[in-house]
C-alpha cells in the first residue's frame, strides 16, 4: 500500500483526463485561451493555479463547518482573492516581465471557474485531505490541456519553445526554414487558441466514445 | 466624440469575449438557447455598469498610489493597489448580493427574468475582468468609466446571444459526433473571433484628434503596432 489508496490516486488521475475541467467540465476556459501564445506564461499560469487551488480547497475544506451558506460565496471569493494577491507579488517580485505579460489574467484566476467550481462541488463536502489530492488533480488536469495549447502555438506560430529557436533560424534560413517553411503567424493570434482547444475535445472523445455529447 | 469612441471600440474591437476571452465558461454553459442567453446577456450589462465606475471610485480614491492625499497629506505616500483583486471582488460580490435583495423586493417580474443569473454572476470572469481592464487602461473619468461598463457588457451581450442562434440551428446539422456540443461551440467562437478582428481598422482614422488624451494615445499606438506588423506580414507573403 504506497502513500495514497486507490481511491485517492483516482481523484488526482480523473481530471487528468476523463474528467478534465476544461474538455470536459468546462471551467475555467477564460484564462486558458488568453495567455497560451507562449508555452512559458502556460506554464507560469499553471503552477499559479496548482498553488491557488491546492492551498485554496484545503482552506475551504477546514472551515467548511462554520461557513454560513447564504455568503459562502463572498467567504470562498475572499480566500482565493487573498491567495491570488500572493501569488501576483510573487510573479513581480522574482518574475516582473511575465507577469506584465500576463496582466489582468492573474487577477482573473480569482474569477477562474475551476476554482469556484471545485469548491462548491469538492471542498465544502469532504476532508482536508482528499480536497487537497481533488484542488492539485483538477489543476494538473488544468495545466495539461495549458501546456499542450501553449506548445503548439508557440512551436507552429514562432517556431520557438520557451523561446528557445528549435526549427532553425528563420532569418538564416536554417534548419527547417532552409525548406522553405515559414511561421504561422495566425497562431499567435488569439482565437487560434480557442480552434486548438477545439481540436483538443475532437481527439479525446474519438478516443473515448462515452464522453460524446447528443447536442 | 470621446465617449463614442470607447463605446464602439468596447463593443466591437476589444469585445470581451472574441478579443479578451472573458466570460468564457458562462458563455459556454448557458448559450443553448437564445432566451436564457438574453437573460444572462442583460444582467452582465446591468452588473458591468454599476462595477466598474464603482470600482473606478473606489481605485481612485483609496487604491491608487498617493490616492489617500484627500485625508490629509501625511498619507501621499501610500500605495494600496495590492489591494485592488481583494477590493474589486468584494465589491462586485456585496453588489450582486445588493442588486438581487433590491430586485427582488421592488420588481418581482425583472426578478424572475435576470434573478436566477444574478448568483452566477458573481464569478463572471467577464465582470472581474472589466474593472481590471479599467484599472490597466487608466480610463480618465468616472463617465468614461461607466461608459466602459455599459458598451463592454452590451459586446458580451452580443456575442452571447451569436453563439446561442447559432448553437440553436446547429442542432440540426450533422456534425461528427465527437466534435457535438462543447467541440464545436469552440470552432465556431474561434470563427467568429476571427471575423471580429476585421473591425480592428475601424477607429485608425481617428488617430489624429485621439492623440490629446494619454490614455487612449497609448492603446492606439500599440494598435497600430500591431497593424502594421500585420501588414508587412501579408506583404510578404504577397511577395511570395
Amino acid at each position: 500500500m504506497g502513500l495514497l489508496s486507490k481511491k485517492d490516486s483516482k481523484l488526482i488521475l480523473d481530471p487528468l483526463a476523463d474528467n478534465n475541467p476544461i474538455t470536459i467540465q468546462v471551467l475555467g476556459i477564460c484564462s486558458a485561451l488568453a495567455i497560451t501564445a507562449q508555452l512559458k506564461a502556460s506554464i507560469v499560469m499553471t503552477i499559479s493555479v496548482l498553488f491557488v487551488m491546492g492551498v485554496g480547497n484545503v482552506v475551504i475544506s477546514l472551515i467548511r463547518n462554520i461557513i454560513p451558506s447564504k455568503i459562502r460565496i463572498i467567504v470562498q471569493l475572499t480566500v482565493v482573492a487573498a491567495l491570488v494577491i500572493i501569488v501576483d507579488l510573487v510573479l513581480k517580485a522574482f518574475a516582473y516581465e511575465l507577469s506584465k505579460e500576463l496582466s489582468v489574467f492573474v487577477g482573473l484566476i480569482i474569477t477562474n471557474c475551476i476554482i469556484m467550481g471545485r469548491f462548491e462541488a469538492f471542498a465544502l463536502a469532504n476532508g482536508v485531505w482528499r480536497s487537497f489530492l481533488d484542488g492539485i488533480g483538477n489543476a494538473l488536469g488544468y495545466g495539461i490541456i495549458l501546456i499542450i495549447v501553449g506548445f503548439f502555438r508557440e512551436l507552429l506560430g514562432s517556431g520557438t519553445l520557451l523561446g528557445i529557436q528549435v526549427l532553425g533560424d528563420p532569418i538564416d534560413k536554417t534548419g527547417v526554414y532552409a525548406f522553405g517553411y515559414e511561421n504561422n503567424g495566425f497562431m499567435l493570434l488569439s482565437p487560434m487558441a480557442l480552434i486548438v482547444v477545439g481540436i483538443i475535445i475532437w481527439v479525446q472523445r474519438s478516443r473515448n466514445k462515452a464522453l460524446i455529447e447528443d447536442h | 466624440m470621446e465617449h463614442l469612441e470607447l463605446f464602439f471600440k468596447s463593443i466591437f474591437i476589444d469585445n470581451m469575449v472574441f478579443a479578451t476571452f472573458l466570460g468564457m465558461c458562462s458563455y459556454l454553459a448557458v448559450s443553448k438557447k437564445v432566451s436564457t442567453a438574453v437573460g444572462l446577456g442583460a444582467a452582465v450589462i446591468f452588473v458591468l455598469a454599476i462595477t466598474v465606475p464603482l470600482n473606478w471610485l473606489l481605485d481612485q480614491y483609496i487604491l491608487k498610489e498617493g490616492a489617500l492625499v484627500w485625508l490629509g497629506p501625511e498619507y501621499a505616500d501610500y500605495d494600496l493597489s495590492f489591494l485592488s483583486f481583494i477590493m474589486f471582488i468584494a465589491t462586485i460580490a456585496t453588489m450582486v448580493q445588493l442588486v438581487e435583495i433590491v430586485v427582488e423586493k421592488f420588481s418581482p417580474s425583472l426578478y424572475n427574468s435576470l434573478g436566477i443569473f444574478l448568483p452566477l454572476i458573481a464569478v463572471n470572469c467577464a465582470i472581474l475582468g472589466g474593472s481590471l481592464f479599467m484599472q490597466s487602461r487608466e480610463i480618465a473619468s468616472v463617465g468614461l468609466a461607466f461608459n466602459y461598463g455599459v458598451s463592454s457588457g452590451i459586446g458580451w451581450f452580443l456575442a452571447i446571444l451569436a453563439i446561442a442562434a447559432i448553437r440553436e440551428k446547429i442542432r440540426y446539422s450533422n456534425v461528427p459526433a465527437p466534435l457535438r456540443g462543447l467541440g464545436i461551440t469552440f470552432i465556431i467562437t474561434g470563427l467568429m473571433a476571427i471575423g471580429f478582428m476585421s473591425f480592428g481598422g475601424m477607429l485608425t482614422g481617428g488617430d489624429e484628434e485621439a492623440k490629446e488624451e494619454k490614455t487612449v494615445k497609448i492603446e492606439s499606438s500599440d494598435e497600430t503596432e500591431k497593424e502594421a506588423k500585420d501588414i508587412a506580414d501579408n506583404n510578404i507573403k504577397v511577395v511570395e
